[in-house]
């Protein structure tokens, strides 16, 4: 088992309180898995996936555990943490090809990065354009800067790097997003072919695009309110959701073949609650259509069918 | 009701504007009243430009825009202001479109000192009222509050609103649900489908293939600048002829098919295009384009490839049944 995370807390100093953007996160990644995570703005996914490898301040860790292929992370203690990161654990922040240094060639960019890790350029530079050029870049993006290549150019180019070290974990944040659906394709596509060959052992690719993760994720979890709600293998999450938020989620999306003038979809009435103060029990209890008494009680994230997790009282009736 | 004749925009780029940048090449459509025309194109396509050139925000370089008789392009400053009472514009940021240091209802305040000085605090009330009605907001959540107290969706909807209170035609509204929660873009795209049935016309100017397809009468697929095809919305959803849209139909994730299992799309269509000059604005990453058929000479003219379809590629051209009177551009509207 690549990753296992118990019960993992994580919330923002704030001069008002503590805001609860990650309050409890259980769940684990199988090795070779790629998990998407998917949930509206706010709910606590960035979060979640930054507090794996850089739980740095206003972000405050309260408890939890987290352990990567036996080893437990010391993700409170950001000096302890630098021994992993980039090796063991990498990370593409949201924007991060919009990050690259403007006024240095993605060449010198590069070797300055794998310098500040304590690596030789020279060391991995076959192995580097090797990789570029399966991303289809040939050598001549050495020469480039930044503003010479398209989005997903780019994006690609942050891909190989982070990678570069063979890391068991990667966090990939909204690296879809910005791109052209032409490119989109692509570079969620590259994703898998580097999990397969083994340049990555599991990913957890965050983003708010459900139908993305329909092509790519083997499952996907699902997060509201800094809480979360299910996890299952991909087919399950789209075709039967065990969480009513989920459900109510995947029913909103527009898709090829639905008119507005033929069917009219339904949006999910209300909003999240605020999270420096949450309500007590299930935070989706105000929006949700099979709301009950229990419910001001918090639902424990449960196995609920084989291989399908999901925090929801009423979870056989979804 | 809108009609764009063979409007192009070029910028002056690098360093002393010496560079020419074509945005728009040579486009042409209608827009008819109560109807949403989707314009489709990924970034630097041109589609947020032609946008901007209706609203009169950007003069076109060539070729003329015209709203009811006006013609955009030669509006001074003053004719402007009258013209916004017809027309207006909803932008993607809803979040930076508000002065965070005011509440969020001051946009109205704005425009009743600038366009209804007259009518009286009751009557206005009332035109608020009604306003946020069309919109789907209860007026007590959202007045006199503050931007950061409202969902993205609740902003955006107030700024729709704003639009209406000037009873306005037509609506540009250019990518106004890409920052918007799944839960909350589909209630704007409702709404806008609700408004076209009091006559209001929208340009719905996306990158999102799914959003055009859900909410659009007809649909204009636009390629470095020019139209590539166009026409009604299912029938190019259903049979897209040209190359690049069928590799944008390949491409689009969906819940219910996979990549795998549709059309491969060659590493070469995935890369940016080869800057290729004259000709046809797809030549260089096109699959199918060839000299034989002339695509390195001249920008193929729109052909109609059945009825309400049109379509700019030679090698479709070609395959057209000859009853289709296909060597005849056809002209539009």
């Amino acid at each position: 088992m690549s990753l296992q995370v118990e019960n993992l807390r994580v919330h923002y100093q704030t001069l008002d309180g503590r805001v609860k953007a990650l309050d409890g996160a259980t769940f684990s990644i199988e090795d070779g898995e790629i998990m998407g995570l998917a949930g509206e703005s706010g709910c606590g996914k960035t979060t979640l996936g930054t507090s794996l490898i850089r739980l740095a301040p206003p972000m405050t860790y309260i408890e939890g555990k987290v352990v990567l292929d036996n080893t437990e992370l010391p993700v409170w203690d950001d000096r302890a943490m630098r021994k992993f990161r980039y090796s063991e654990i990498s990370v593409i922040p949201q924007y991060a090809m919009s990050a690259m240094n403007p006024t240095r060639k993605i060449g010198k960019m590069t070797a300055e990065l794998l310098k500040a890790r304590g690596i030789r350029y020279s060391d991995v530079e076959h192995e580097f354009k090797q990789r570029l050029e399966l991303v289809g870049l040939s050598d001549d993006v050495l020469g480039m800067y930044p503003i010479e290549l398209s989005g997903g150019m780019k994006q690609r180019a942050v891909m190989v790097l982070s990678t570069l070290l063979n890391p068991s974990l990667l966090v990939a944040d909204e690296i879809t997003s910005a791109l052209d659906v032409s490119s989109q394709r692509a570079v969620a596509e590259m994703l898998t072919e580097f999990r397969d060959r083994g340049w990555v052992k599991s990913v957890i690719f965050i983003t708010h695009d459900v139908s993305v993760l329909a092509q790519i994720a083997d499952s996907i979890m699902i997060m509201y309110a800094g809480k979360l709600a299910e996890k299952a293998p991909t087919g399950s999450v789209i075709s039967a959701p065990k969480h009513p938020y989920s459900k109510l989620l995947i029913e909103s999306l527009p898709e090829m073949g639905v008119r507005h003038a033929e069917r009219e979809l339904a949006g999910i009435p209300g909003k999240p609650p605020g999270l420096l103060h949450p309500p007590e029990g299930c935070r989706f209890r105000d929006r949700c259509p099979i709301a009950f008494e229990r419910c001001h009680e918090q639902p424990p994230f449960a196995e609920v069918a084989a291989n399908h997790m999901s925090a929801c009282w009423r979870a056989e009736e979804v | 009701m809108l009609t764009l004749d063979s409007v192009s925009k070029v910028y002056s780029v690098g360093t002393f504007g010496s560079g020419r940048l074509r945005a728009v090449r040579d486009v042409s459509f209608t827009v008819e009243p109560g109807q949403i025309v989707s314009l489709i194109g990924e970034s630097g396509s041109g589609k947020s430009t032609i946008g901007k050139m209706i609203l009169g925000l950007l003069r076109p370089t060539d070729g003329t825009i015209d709203f009811k008789g006006t013609s955009v392009g030669t509006l001074r400053r003053r004719d402007l202001k009258e013209y916004y009472r017809g027309v207006q514009g909803v932008f993607q940021d809803p979040f930076s479109a508000y002065n965070p240091v005011f509440k969020a209802d001051r946009i109205f305040a704005m425009i009743k000192e600038q366009y209804f000085p007259e009518v009286t605090a009751e009557q206005w009330r009332a035109k608020i009222h009604d306003a946020l009605e069309a919109v789907g907001l209860d007026s007590a959540s959202v007045l006199d509050k503050y931007p950061h107290q409202m969902s993205g969706g609740q902003l955006q909807r107030l700024l729709v609103a704003r639009a209406l209170l000037l009873d306005i035609d037509f609506l540009v509204a250019d990518e106004i649900t890409s920052m918007l929660d799944a839960s909350t873009r589909i209630d704007v795209l409702n709404m806008l489908a609700d408004l076209t049935e009091h006559n209001l016309s929208v340009l719905f100017i996306t990158h999102d293939l799914n959003l055009g397809y859900y909410i659009s009468d007809r649909t204009v697929i636009l390629y470095r600048g020019a139209i590539v095809e166009m026409g009604d919305t299912a029938r190019i959803f259903d049979n897209p002829l040209h190359p690049y849209t069928k590799m944008l139909m390949a491409s689009v994730p969906r819940l219910d098919s996979m990549w795998a299992a549709r059309d491969e799309v060659s590493a070469e269509a995935m890369q940016d295009a080869q800057l290729h000059t004259g000709g046809c604005v797809y030549y260089g990453r096109c699959p199918i384009g060839s000299h034989d058929l002339g695509c390195h000479e001249k920008h193929p003219a729109l052909v109609e490839a059945e009825d309400d379809h049109l379509v700019a590629c030679y090698a479709v051209e070609r395959d057209l049944p000859l009853s289709w009177p296909s060597t005849n551009p056809v002209s539009v509207g």
